[in-house]
This record gives C-alpha cells, sequence and structure tokens, in this order.
C-alpha cells in the first residue's frame, strides 16, 4: 500500500480499524479530537460503533462493557480524562479484559495546558488506578511507528488479556508524516472463551469480574497475572538503540523528545562529543537490559534522560542503571519543548564533570 | 409424586447471601422468572453493581459482568452496542444508580439504550453498613444521618422514576412495590414487560422496585413491610411514570 500523509490522530484512529477495531467510546478533550472525529466518520461505514460518552468515566465503562463481549474496542483521551479513567482502567485490568486506550498527552497537573508534554509516564506507567497491575504501554516516536504500534497493540492486548496504552504527546497526535498501514506478523490468538456473549449451554456461564472476596483467591489471580507480566516483558519489549556504541553519554529519551535528541547527537558529534541514544518504544515493559548492557561498558561516562516534564522515566533509567554509572536528568515542562541547545550544554557540563 | 413448584432455571443453585426478610431474594426471583418465561436466558447478559447486590453474578444463571460502582448502564451500554440482539439488563440499587451513577442512568435513558433497568429502592446504602443513600427518607435515621436527614443539612431525597420519565429517550418507566402478594404479583408484570420492550426494541425501560432493608432499618422483616407501605410510598408514589406505546 502507497504511503499517505496523515495527522497523527487520525493515523492512529484509521491503524485501529485496519486492526479490527469496530467499537470507541471516546469523549472531547484535547488535543486528541481527531480520533473521535475520524472514528465517529468511519465506524458507521464499516458496521462498527462510535459514541460519544456522557464523561470519559462512562467512556471507559462502556469499553469495559464491549471487551467483555470480545470485541476489539478503543478510547482515547488526554491527561485530564486519563485520570478520569482510572478506575474504569483499574478494573480492567482486574478482569483481564483486553483494549487499547490512547493518551495523546498534555501538560499537567490539574487544567495544565494544551501543549505536548510527558508528564503522565508515572500514571499510565506505574498503574495510575488501584491495585497491583501493569498494562502494556507504547511510546512511539514517529507517526509510522504510532501506526505499527496501534495496529500491534491490539493483538498484544488479545493475547496477554491486557489494557494497552498507546502513550503519545500533542506534537505527535496533531503533526503529519506520511504512512504506510502494514499488518503486523501474524500471531496465534486464543479463542475468546471467556467472552460474556450469551450463555446456550455449551460452556460454562462467563463471568467479567475483578472481585474476589476470598483474599487468598485474589492473590492467586493476581499472581497468575503476574505470570504474564513476566511473560510480556521477555517477549514484548521493544527499544532502539542508536550510536550507542563508543558512546561517552548516553540519552534517555522516548516519543517526541527522542527525536530532538537525535539532533543533538549529530551536533554533539560535530564537536567531538559522542553520543549515543536508548530509546524505549515500550516504557512498560521497561528495556533495562539495554541499559544495563551500556551501563557495564568502561567508554559510557554518565547517563542523560530528556523529558518534557520534571523527570519521571528518569527513575526507571536509575533503576536499570542500578548505580552503575551517574544518571542525568534534563527536561522542560507545562508545554515547552526542550531545544537542542538546552540538552547539548547538559551534555558538556556532565562530560565537565566526569573529567 | 407431582410437582406443584419448581425454582426458575434464571436462578443459579447458589444461596443468597441475603439478609433474612430482604426483599432482593423477590426481586431477584422476579426478574429471573420474567426473563425464563420470555424465554430469553440463553442470550441474557447482566451486569451487576456495587451494594448490597454485588454478588448478582453469581445468582443469576445467564452470562454476567460486574461493574464498577454506578457505571452499570455504561457497560451495558458498551454490551449492548456489540450485541444488540443479546437482552442486557442492569440490576442496580440506590446509591448505584440515585448517587454514584446519576451520570449514566441519565444518559442512558437519554440515549434510549435498548436495556432493562431494574432499580432497587430501600433508602439506604446496605452492604456498607446502614449510611444515608440519595432516597433516605427526611427524618429517616441512618449511620450518617444520627438524628434523621435533615433537609437543611442532606438536601432531599431524589424521586428517580419522576426525574428519568421527563427524558425524551425513556420508553418506559414504572415503579413498583414489594410489600404485599398483590404489588409483588404486579411487580412481576412490569418486570416483564421492561424486558418484553427490549425484545422489541423500544428502547431504555425502567423499574424502580421499592424494597425493605429490615437489618439497616432495625426492624422485623414483617414490620419493615409496614414500614414501607407506609413511609415509602406516600413519598415514592407507586405507578406508571413514563410510557410510550
Amino acid at each position: 500500500m502507497a504511503k499517505v500523509l496523515m495527522k497523527g490522530n487520525e493515523a492512529i484512529a484509521e491503524a485501529a480499524i485496519q486492526a479490527g477495531c469496530k467499537y470507541f467510546f471516546g469523549y472531547p478533550i484535547t488535543p486528541q479530537n481527531e480520533i473521535p472525529a475520524y472514528m465517529a466518520k468511519k465506524l458507521p461505514q464499516i458496521g462498527g460503533t462510535f459514541l460519544q460518552a456522557e464523561s470519559e468515566v462512562a467512556a471507559i465503562n462502556m469499553v469495559y462493557g464491549a471487551a467483555g463481549t470480545g470485541a476489539r474496542v478503543m478510547t482515547s483521551s488526554s491527561g485530564p480524562g486519563i485520570s478520569l479513567k482510572q478506575e474504569g482502567i483499574s478494573y480492567i485490568a482486574g478482569a483481564d479484559l483486553p483494549c487499547v486506550i490512547v493518551n495523546i498527552v498534555r501538560s499537567g497537573p490539574g487544567l495544565g495546558g494544551i501543549q505536548p508534554a510527558q508528564s503522565d509516564y508515572f500514571q499510565t506507567v506505574k498503574g495510575g488506578g488501584h491495585g497491583d497491575y501493569y498494562m502494556v504501554v507504547y511510546a512511539p516516536a514517529t507517526i509510522q511507528e504510532a501506526v505499527d504500534v496501534t495496529m500491534e497493540a491490539f493483538d498484544v492486548a488479545d493475547q496477554y488479556r491486557t489494557p494497552v496504552t498507546i502513550l503519545g504527546d500533542g506534537m505527535l497526535g496533531q503533526m503529519m508524516e506520511p504512512v504506510e498501514f502494514k499488518q503486523p506478523k501474524k500471531r496465534t490468538l486464543e479463542e475468546k472463551s471467556w467472552a460474556t456473549t450469551g450463555y446456550i449451554g455449551d460452556r460454562p456461564r462467563n463471568i467479567i469480574n475483578s472481585l474476589y472476596i476470598v483474599p487468598s483467591m485474589l492473590e492467586d489471580t493476581i499472581r497468575k497475572r503476574f505470570e504474564r507480566y513476566e511473560v510480556i516483558k521477555k517477549e514484548e519489549t521493544k527499544v532502539e538503540v542508536y550510536n550507542c556504541e563508543d558512546a561517552q553519554i548516553i540519552i534517555a529519551a522516548y516519543g517526541t523528545t527522542s527525536r530532538i535528541c537525535r539532533s543533538v547527537i549529530e551536533a554533539a558529534e560535530e564537536i567531538g562529543i559522542k553520543v549515543g541514544l536508548i530509546r524505549p518504544i515500550t516504557v512498560w515493559p521497561f528495556p533495562d537490559q539495554a541499559f544495563e548492557e551500556y551501563a557495564n561498558k568502561d567508554a559510557v561516562k554518565a547517563f542523560l534522560a530528556v523529558e518534557m516534564s520534571m523527570g519521571q522515566m528518569v527513575e526507571d533509567v536509575r533503576l536499570a542503571v542500578n548505580g552503575r554509572k551517574p544518571v542525568h536528568f534534563t527536561g522542560r515542562t507545562g508545554g515547552m519543548v526542550p531545544t537542542p541547545k538546552e540538552i547539548l550544554d547538559k551534555i558538556k557540563i556532565i562530560l565537565e564533570e566526569v573529567n | 409424586m407431582a410437582v406443584v413448584f419448581d425454582k426458575t432455571k434464571g436462578l443459579t443453585d447458589k444461596a443468597f447471601h441475603y439478609c433474612p426478610g430482604c426483599t432482593h431474594g423477590i426481586a431477584h426471583r422476579l426478574v429471573a422468572e420474567a426473563m425464563e418465561e420470555l424465554g430469553v436466558l440463553e442470550k441474557a447478559i447482566g451486569v451487576a453493581p456495587v451494594g448490597c447486590a454485588v454478588f448478582a453474578y453469581e445468582y443469576f444463571n445467564c452470562d454476567m459482568q460486574e461493574a464498577s460502582h454506578g457505571r452499570a448502564p455504561a457497560v451495558a451500554t458498551g454490551i449492548k452496542r456489540v450485541l444488540p440482539d443479546n437482552i442486557v439488563f442492569t440490576y442496580q440499587g440506590d446509591g448505584d444508580l440515585a448517587s454514584i451513577g446519576t451520570a449514566e442512568i441519565i444518559h442512558a435513558a437519554a440515549r434510549g439504550e435498548n436495556i432493562t433497568v431494574i432499580f432497587i429502592n430501600n433508602t439506604t446504602y446496605g452492604m456498607t453498613g446502614g449510611q444515608m443513600a440519595p432516597t433516605t427518607l427526611v427524618g429517616q435515621v441512618t449511620t450518617t444521618s444520627p438524628n434523621g436527614r435533615d433537609p437543611m443539612l442532606a438536601g432531599y431525597p431524589i424521586k428517580m422514576s419522576e426525574m428519568l420519565a421527563t427524558i425524551e429517550g425513556a420508553a418506559y418507566i414504572e415503579r413498583v412495590s414489594l410489600h404485599d402478594i398483590k404489588h409483588i404479583k404486579h411487580a412481576k408484570k412490569s418486570i416483564k414487560k421492561a424486558f418484553e420492550n427490549q425484545i422489541n426494541k423500544k428502547g431504555f425501560s425502567l423499574i424502580e422496585v421499592l424494597s425493605t432493608c429490615p437489618t439497616n432499618w432495625g426492624v422485623s422483616p414483617k414490620d419493615a413491610m409496614l414500614w414501607l407501605e407506609k413511609n415509602m410510598i406516600p413519598n415514592f408514589p407507586l405507578g406508571v411514570k413514563k410510557e410510550v406505546e
């Protein structure tokens, strides 16, 4: 299929449709409004349903209901709306329901602003809702990658019976790039024998539920889910390692910020500083191994996490590096975007310190 | 030996956890019998609430989903939009439907979702130990209105059926009661009609069922029935609030 020029939000919506998503429940919030608008136009044409819910709370619970029937279903929102969805996301994780959630991150806290940010990392990656759970979180850096991971997200959600989040930001949602829609590698997916579709006596009665009043049963259920998380860590972790051979400084950055960091690498090269980039594509599971590998190399003097936040992913970088090398942070927040110069200046300071 | 009475196939054999004298048991049976008589058990998908009926998914003999507090109408919407030919119902209490879930029930009605809602009103939060509910009567003593509900402090009880009847998308709204045999028989007919409406794709149907909570009201099951009749019915008048032909 030929490449087409598309806006990030619309490309994510089209990718979902091409992945077989026929149901979308959402609520307006900037900067993700093109996703529901695209779905409202397209889904009825393919026999699906778009529904604008009365709130984000209702939207995520509609997703719960639809996912419980075994349908491929998606919702999208941004920071404040994702906060409202957290209750539902916790129930979805607790009931082992597959679905895809898109967060086109804006700045916070509170109403914050509508410019791009990465300050929802903690909320998305560290649980957000109540209870012991994780979900797979993709952090695409280009619109093509957003398309690819959105299509894969539906398979991953079904395979592991888990919610999956696409963690974008206002920049990725609003800009245009050429994209191509390619089906991901074929996975063997089990039939959804657990779905509530009407009980005609040929299988046990199905119940979608997260309540286990007997503590030992709840613990067993959670432990089984965490065994699945271990498989996800092994099979689904995605990372790009760029220019890291002989690098003195390794930048850790995801999404939009990683693109800025690439130009920093070029600028550093020109003045004789060797900088590499470890770019998590999944931020949960976090690509610990890539960091461990380079933390053990003598050439590497320090790591530098760059984010559009006050420093959230940097905590995962520190956990992965585990004291073997210094881990620094630089970033902008509130909708401000770090410039290549700011990042390069920080690299120079770090190098002066280590030398 | 001749069988003179058989339990409805709409209920599982699981023993109810409800307190002695609580009318949830009657309401469950009426809903289950209605579904069995209409032959829809095999395509029914129920949504259980948070509250005393939280374990309803263990009792209704059909596929079930357990919703978070107040969100059953949204969950039911998600199910019904994927499976429009299945029979989807919610079973919710007054705290669930008339307090935390007001937005969800109003908008499900406004959209005319073709679902059946069974709304149990016993003027109290039973599961959590008898707190004031949105439907608690003025002057009624609960653990969180120890001197009786004071409207100056805690406002007035909400009449959900009357409110929902003003919504254009609602097809059928009726308030019934379980305080005596005559009213129980009528409640059964109304509940059955609420399911028939869904089969006939008439749209949103809600039956408000006045119920008792002897445990938290602190009265015997028999006195609870009398209390309902004497105190609740004057505040929550019975009858059809809206019916679209």
